[in-house]
């Protein structure tokens, strides 16, 4: 059964059981590997996309759910204000140390500036507690974040565009 | 390529590389622990692009980042125009590479500064003959030849070709840099692989893509110990997209000698691992399934009330005597849970099986190990098979065990000619890992009129066999302060387990730690002292004395010296305090891995239930150098939190009737970043020593001080892992 999602801008039709999850097309049938598996449940958030501009976890978002819909993943990220902030940030602070959940960590705070640009800590910590870091990058993604949020240049402006 | 000279120590042209000029050597290099063949692999490019190899597995431990440091500090060129290749596992080329037990940093300190000094010689030699000066008169600044005397310049790619025809100097006298000229060594560098990690470049193990490749999931036998009597496969083979069952094992990792699995093999790991409902195995389990943690503890409980150990670890004089006539004696007992390693990226392993040999794209902390472990498995010449080595998400010991490699090597056989990735689910992961084992202290300590510690006892209960501990359950009999007392007697006691036992992060330091420094702490209350006084009166004066067995002696000064760094970091006050306000402040010391860690940390009791770290600070002495100091940051503050998540966010693998009941992060939980502190302050003494290793020696002692500053803030003494307060808290 075909199935039409508009991945990072380009609109794909796969032919693929609509039970899928989003995190396996993409790894699988889309050879985008950004996006990584860690708990299959929702539970870990290394699988964050966003859907609609919106934070989900692929692993619970099966493909007939994300039909007809915008999926952004860490691989396109880059190309928005609020993405390449982020990109640039977490370079800066150095933040990954294996750097496997990071994926999932850059999606969710792009959803949390796209909707809040100034994120207090307590709104940082609030929108980013359901993505785990086991080596514990915890102070350097809050230091991140609000780096991105305070790029200067009307980074507020961007962000809501 | 030319071939290289028959004797040691003579460069040769890797004429092969197409981008550039390499220089490589071929020299025989004894390491300190172990004798090894080092070949380390510089290339330089027309472009004066420096290409320099990584060799070991980097987990997050910023290792890939870190050694071509090293290389390139001597080889005296600019960091900007270093870029890293991940070389394959080829320890007979390469010298040792593993990610374990922190030694990456003191076993390659010298060899891969050698590396670099000797490449940066062979190209001076060139530029003495290319210009007809004496070498002496040559000096290098950021990857160019200097001529004092004529002014004259020019890059080191100039000389590259030219270079890689010059005998190579003897590594193991070539002259090094003086530490006052480093310009790399001691400065922080970002990681090599940050840039690729922000914008999802496919690094990874599990990211591994290859033509035609399949997927596998699998099937392991839940009870560890139980063996595989038949499997009915019928419903999982008419599945569309499976295109093979196979029966797999990877033994040689359990005391019982076998790990059964069925792994299927699909077009789509979905798929694959969709169909394990349909599949029937018939596992032999009847022997493993009486067992259980709760049995366990009971067994444990039995052993420390009615019996003496099994066998002594450290006796010295009369502890018994000792206590009988000490003026105070403090008695406790300890214990913590087995836990799983739960690092993010699930155990995977992709393989290709091609003409009798095997190739795998494998996330491996030893990968040495595997490919022994895979050769005995399946009757395969160590040399026909390959192994790139990949980024591992996430290694904290998981990974210095292969069962991932051998069930690959087999699955890959069953379909010859097509690579296979073999993906475990988180439950798959948490269930079949080699865990921390639990384990049990009851202890006694006297002291005499004046406070000093005059005896001390503690029988330790763990697993294993007739007194031979399984792999990761011992205990050091120079465990500290055993080494400080007149009076002491260390015993052990051995029962049997079926789990699979292993290194995890600290391996036994994380529990001992806890242990000791608590019960320290506990100590030190009956003398009228606070922790930090109780250690130094301990330490007493500074001196070496012997350490843990293979493992560098312990400097009582050093020690004396992070305990006193730590209180005037943390502005610790002099004494006991005096009210149980909620708020506590705990000190905790550990050394490991040749590193002096003193940890203090401050806790609030929120909603009289829950523990808040407000804040932590962290005092280290890991030598001479902290190679790159924001990494070592990074590492010192993950292990506090780490440290943390074992102490506090109720982590403990269970086993109820052979298998384990965990299966993923709701009941076996990390610590999110709503938990974690504001700041954990880290600094390091820099003290006369060569430098050693920061992925592990952090994190033990932030556990007890996190105890010790439960004591403090509420009057609860909690002395089982993970710690909980009870209900009628502050």
């Amino acid at each position: 059964m075909a199935i039409s999602v508009t991945v990072n801008g380009e609109k794909r039709t796969l032919d693929a059981d609509p039970d899928k999850p989003m995190l396996w097309v993409l790894r699988e049938d889309l050879n985008l590997v950004g996006t990584k598996f860690g708990c299959g449940a929702g539970l870990c958030g290394a699988c964050t996309v966003l859907l609609d501009g919106q934070a989900v976890r692929s692993c619970q978002t099966p493909l007939g759910e994300a039909a007809g819909h915008k999926i952004t993943t860490i691989e396109h990220v880059g190309t928005t204000p609020v993405g390449r902030k982020l990109q640039a940030a977490w370079i800066e602070h150095d933040v990954p140390q294996c750097g496997y959940c990071q994926a999932g960590q850059i999606m969710s705070a792009a959803s949390l500036l796209m909707q809040t640009p100034k994120p207090a800590t307590e709104e940082i910590e609030g929108a980013m507690s359901g993505n785990i870091c086991r080596c514990a990058c915890y102070l350097r993604i809050r230091a991140a974040i609000h780096t991105a949020a305070g790029a200067p240049a009307g980074s507020a402006k961007e962000a809501a565009a | 390529m030319n071939a290289p000279a028959a004797i040691n120590r003579r460069s040769f042209l890797a004429a092969s590389l197409v981008a550039g000029v390499a220089i490589s050597f071929d020299a025989t290099i004894a390491f300190a622990e172990e004798a090894a063949v080092l070949n380390a692999f510089i290339r330089i490019g027309p472009d004066d692009i420096v290409t320099i190899g990584s060799k070991n597995p980097e987990i997050g431990q910023g290792i890939r980042t870190m050694l071509p440091m090293l290389i390139a500090e001597e080889l005296d060129v600019d960091w900007a125009k270093v870029r890293i290749e991940q070389l394959d596992a080829n320890d007979k080329l390469y010298g040792p590479q593993s990610a374990g037990g922190s030694r990456s940093t003191p076993v390659n300190w010298l060899p891969m500064r050698r590396v670099g000094a000797g490449a940066r010689a062979m190209v001076l030699t060139a530029a003495a003959q290319s210009w007809g000066v004496d070498v002496a008169s040559l000096t290098t600044a950021k990857g160019r030849v200097l001529h004092a005397h004529s002014g004259r310049s020019a890059p080191y790619s100039a000389f590259a070709k030219a270079a890689a025809t010059v005998p190579a100097p003897d590594l193991e006298t070539v002259a090094l840099k003086s530490p006052d000229t480093f310009h790399i060594i001691g400065t922080s560098v970002v990681g090599v692989d940050t840039p690729g990690i922000t914008r999802g470049q496919p690094l990874y193990g599990i990211d591994t893509v290859l033509p035609d490749m399949l997927y596998a999931a699998i099937e392991i036998c839940p009870v560890f110990g139980g063996s595989l009597e038949s499997v009915d496969d019928a419903a999982v083979r008419a599945i569309k997209g499976v295109l093979a069952v196979v029966p797999v094992n990877s033994g040689v990792s359990l005391p019982a000698g076998q790990i059964d699995a069925v792994a299927i093999i699909a077009d789509s790991w979905w798929t694959a691992n969709k169909a394990r409902a349909k599949l029937k195995p018939n596992w032999s389990t009847a022997a493993q399934t009486t067992h259980s943690t709760a049995g366990y503890e009971k067994a444990a409980a039995v052993i420390l009330a009615n019996g003496a150990p099994q066998i002594d670890l450290r006796r010295t004089g009369d502890a018994d005597a000792a206590l009988a006539s000490a003026a105070h004696v403090v008695t406790a007992a300890y214990d913590y849970p087995f836990l799983a390693h739960a690092a993010l990226e699930p155990q995977n392993c992709t393989a290709l099986y091609k003409d009798g040999k095997l190739e795998f794209w494998a996330p491996s902390q030893s990968p040495a190990n595997g490919r022994r472990q895979v050769a005995v498995l399946m009757d395969i010449a160590p040399e026909d098979i390959t192994i790139h080595l990949t980024r591992i998400g996430g290694g904290f010991g998981r990974r210095l065990l292969n069962d991932y490699m051998a069930q690959a090597g087999q699955i890959a056989k069953a379909v010859p000619g097509r690579p296979v990735k073999l993906i475990y689910t988180r439950a798959d992961d948490i269930r079949h890992d080699f865990y921390r084992p639990a384990g049990w202290h009851k202890l006694s300590c006297g002291l005499d009129k004046d406070g000093a510690i005059v005896a001390l006892k503690d029988h330790f209960v763990t697993f294993g066999t007739g007194g031979k501990p399984v792999r990761a359950a011992e205990m050091e009999p120079s465990e500290f302060p055993g080494q400080m007392v007149p009076n002491v007697h260390y015993g052990m006691t051995t029962m049997p387990t079926f789990m699979p036992t292993g290194w995890l992060r600290a391996p036994t330091s994380n529990a001992m730690a806890f242990v000791f420094q608590s019960f320290l702490d506990e100590v030190a209350e009956a003398a009228g002292l606070d922790l930090p006084e109780l250690m130094r009166r301990t330490l007493g004066e500074g001196r070496m004395v012997a350490g843990k067995e293979n493992a560098p002696p312990f400097n009582t000064a050093r020690a004396r010296a992070i305990v006193d760094k730590v209180c005037s970091m943390a502005g610790w006050n002099p004494g006991r305090p005096a009210g149980k306000t909620g708020e506590g402040r705990g000190f905790g010391f550990y050394f490991s891995h040749a590193g002096y860690f003193a940890e203090v940390v401050d806790v609030s009791v929120v909603d009289g239930a829950t523990i808040r770290v407000d804040r932590a600070f962290v005092a280290g002495d890991v030598g001479a150098h902290v190679i790159n100091p924001v990494n070592a940051l990074h590492q010192a503050q993950g292990s506090v939190i780490d440290g943390m998540a074992q102490a506090i966010a109720g982590q403990k693998i269970e086993l109820v009737d052979g298998a384990v009941a965990q299966e993923n992060f709701n009941d076996y939980p990390l610590l999110r970043i709503d938990s974690a502190p504001p700041t954990i302050v880290v600094e390091f003494l820099k003290s006369d020593f060569p430098p050693t290793g920061m992925g592990e020696p952090a994190l033990p002692p932030v556990i007890p001080a996190l105890g010790n500053a439960i004591y403090a803030a509420t009057g609860q003494r909690l002395r089982s892992l993970p710690l909980k307060l009870a209900a009628t808290a502050v």
